[in-house]
């Protein structure tokens, strides 16, 4: 049976090499099927590996494949590890996967890069997995570095257009300075436990008091790692960027799947995080601040996907509130009800944006409900999920983060609700400027509009009902119902949580925390209504004069051209300068002179060799006579 | 025997330098192929006098055995280089070897 668990990254692999190396020669049918195929396969494995990790005595299934590197006092065996965090993954990632790759034959058909496209996606999949089912800091890090190649890939996947791959690079380097702060964290870990093996490094951690500066040092390189991947604080710009990417990659690496990562990685060493009680103070403070200044400047973007992706990113930032207020099964309870909702949102502005022809700016839709009924009704599911609405799946998990910010600091749900409020305002305005009132775009548009092929409906209507009734696998112990993913969790998070939790919220402030809520978000979905539907007012159009304070949220609080001019103007300044001096100066004239005088030798050398046979001999003769006098 | 004793081992010394050394300025030297194929002869036999010196101031016979051989050899050589010398005359009209510079270049 544990032979089982190789599988999981295998199929992908194999659905990578068989499409990457002969896409071009086969059909568009068989790609769909072998690309789309491998993910199902890996997805049933993966929902038997789960069952095997509920019944197993141990709740971890460790599978070591062959010893990776031996140096020294250093062993890395590539193993895998299948305990109920990974095993959790496992399934949203197959999942959510296998839908979204679905929905891409759907929305790719037209495209001519048909083959490169479903290879990248099968290649970004079997990173993913290799990612989660590592049993070392080590694989965790292939793994890391393989999706933000898949990333960067699929960012830059029209490859024509210059600002595209401006953006697929913006992402690549932006993720890089995460991965140094991450791999100088591990190289922490290998110095201060002697292993990156988890089970080794984890069973040592126990026996470290609090509070020991090594162990907050590590937490916090491994946080920036995390801050890169996850887009957080103040690495956070390469995501809205990221949405030159087509439509099903937004929805599968931008927000369900890849930028949820640093979450896994720091719920997987959550041991050491519990040490290091300043760590958990940075992660949740970061994590509050990004998700409110993330949420501020969704409220006034105009691109369908830059209001999704800055959503993205205070949901990301909820979720690192979560882990740093120590509640780390609702952390990873949040990256599963997102995946669901955002997976769904971004889904179905791809549906949207395919109906409109490419256009993503919703001051020209409008209306589109009486056209796109089936993409409505799923997107209104997928905003009702994101604003906290009962009994919707974000409606559990938020408010399991809200209160459990409140035990720990009034200040920081007080963040945290603002944070929320505005998700429910942006998201309802994204939906009333989309669907309703009257269409706004061309003629032609109008002409064109039509709901989806059956390939994007399905996975849009199944994600719609996961978004539903995904919350209910923790439903807060306040309504007498255990919180199943609480005790599924639990093996993994049970040596943190008796030190970080503290007991649970009185029953009677935590029913009044989810009606403040709930009544927040209403208020707010009604605010938009009102302002947006009854008077029907619309953003400003390119150009038009707006309010200052709008002006700056309009423009992402100008972070974009903050870094332009702390970062990379002194950068190319200095750039240039090392060309001019050290580059033209220094390094061309040596390589220079050495070439020259290479050429210069052989122009010399070329000179003995006449071609007259006299000359020849009478060096041969003078030879012979020289060797035999000098001897 | 006795003759060839009566000369000190040194004349012949000298003798065979001095022709070996006339064939190599002549082969350094002139143009002629004709002449120049005479002056490797010439090398050749300065050896085969210094062999024959040896082998009878020595009493040992092997210096002429290689003598016989070299003779065989050399008159094969002849045989072949004079046929191309021929044909070289054939084709150019002169024996001089400056003319024989095609392959260059």
């Amino acid at each position: 049976m544990n032979q089982l668990i190789p599988l999981i990254p295998l199929f992908p692999l194999i659905g990578f090499l068989i499409v990457g190396l002969f896409g071009k020669k086969i059909s568009k049918n068989s790609i769909s099927i072998l690309a789309s195929g491998s993910i199902l396969a890996s997805f049933l494995v993966s929902v038997a590996v789960f069952v095997q990790v509920q019944n197993s005595a141990s709740h971890a299934i460790t599978v070591n494949l062959f010893d990776w590197i031996s140096s020294g006092k250093l062993h890395v065996s590539f193993s895998f590890l299948a305990d109920p965090l990974s095993a959790l993954f496992l399934l949203i990632i197959t999942g959510v996967g296998f839908l979204i790759h679905v929905y891409s034959v759907g929305y790719m058909k037209e495209d001519e890069g048909f083959h490169r496209f479903f290879a990248y996606l099968n290649l970004f999949v079997f990173f993913m997995l290799l990612l989660v089912l590592g049993s070392n800091y080590l694989i965790l890090f292939v793994g890391w570095e393989g999706v933000g190649l898949c990333s960067y890939l699929l960012i830059g996947f029209w490859f024509k257009n210059t600002a595209f791959n401006n953006a697929a690079k913006k992402a690549f380097i932006m993720n890089r300075i995460g991965d140094l702060g991450f791999l100088l964290g591990i190289l922490l870990i290998y110095l201060t436990f002697g292993s990156i093996n988890y089970i080794e490094v984890f069973g040592q951690a126990k026996f470290f008091s609090s509070e020991q500066p090594v162990i907050t040092a590590i937490t916090l390189l491994l946080f920036i790692g995390a801050m890169g991947k996850s887009a957080q604080l103040p690495l956070y710009t390469w995501l809205p960027d990221a949405m030159a990417g087509p439509t099903p990659v937004s929805a599968l690496i931008h927000a369900a799947t890849m930028v949820t990562a640093g979450v896994y990685m720091i719920a997987r060493s959550n041991i050491l995080y519990t040490l290091s009680p300043f760590s958990m103070q940075v992660v949740a403070i970061v994590g509050v601040l990004t998700s409110l200044f993330a949420a501020s400047i969704g409220l006034f973007q105009n691109d369908i996907k830059k209001v999704l992706a800055y959503s993205t990113v205070s949901q990301l930032g909820l979720m690192f509130l979560a882990l740093g207020v120590g509640a780390y099964t609702t952390g990873v309870f949040h990256v599963m009800t997102h995946a669901f909702f955002k997976a769904l949102l971004f889904l179905g502005a791809g549906s949207v944006i395919h109906a409109m022809g490419g256009e993503q700016d919703i001051r020209k839709m409008g209306g589109l409900k009486k056209y796109l009924p089936l993409t409505y009704l799923t997107f209104l599911a997928g905003t009702l999920a994101i604003s906290g609405i009962f009994p919707f799946a974000g409606f559990f998990s938020k408010d399991e983060i809200l209160a459990h910010t409140f035990e720990h600091n009034k200040f920081l749900w007080f963040l945290a609700s603002i944070a929320s409020a505005m998700t429910a305002f942006y998201m309802f305005r994204l939906l009333y400027l989309t669907f309703f009132s009257g269409f706004r775009g061309t003629k032609e548009q109008e002409h064109h509009l039509h709901e989806s092929p059956k390939s994007m409906t399905i996975p849009l209507i199944l994600l719609a009902i996961l978004s539903l009734v995904g919350g209910f696998v923790g439903i807060p112990e306040v309504f007498h119902v255990s919180h199943w993913l609480n005790g599924f969790l639990a093996p993994v998070f049970a040596d943190s949580e008796m030190k970080t939790m503290p007991e649970y919220t009185h029953h009677g402030t935590e029913i009044t925390l989810i009606l403040f809520a709930l009544s927040v978000a209403i208020a707010m979905i009604y605010l938009a209504n009102n302002y947006y539907v009854r008077l029907g007012k619309r953003p400003p159009e390119e150009g038009a004069a707006i309010p200052p304070f709008q002006k700056v949220l309009y423009n992402k609080y100008y972070v974009d051209e903050l870094y332009t001019t702390v970062f990379m103007k002194p950068f190319n300044w200095v750039s240039d300068k090392f060309y001019r001096f050290i580059e033209l100066r220094f390094v061309n004239v040596i390589v220079n002179s050495v070439g020259e005088g290479v050429s210069w030798g052989s122009r010399t050398l070329r000179l003995l060799q006449t071609g007259s046979i006299e000359f020849y001999l009478l060096i041969m003769v003078l030879s012979i006579a020289l060797i035999l006098f000098v001897r | 025997m006795q003759t060839i004793h009566n000369i000190p081992m040194n004349m012949y010394l000298l003798l065979s330098t001095v022709l070996f050394s006339i064939g190599v300025f002549g082969v350094l030297l002139r143009r002629n192929a004709i002449i120049i194929f005479m002056c490797v002869e010439l090398m050749l036999n300065a050896v085969n006098l210094l062999f024959v010196a040896f082998s009878a101031y020595l009493g040992d016979t092997q210096g002429q055995v290689f003598v016989f051989f070299i003779m065989a050899v050399a008159a094969a050589e002849v045989a072949v280089g004079l046929a191309i010398l021929t044909m070289i005359h054939r084709n150019t009209g002169s024996v001089d070897i400056e003319t024989l510079n095609k392959l260059k270049h």
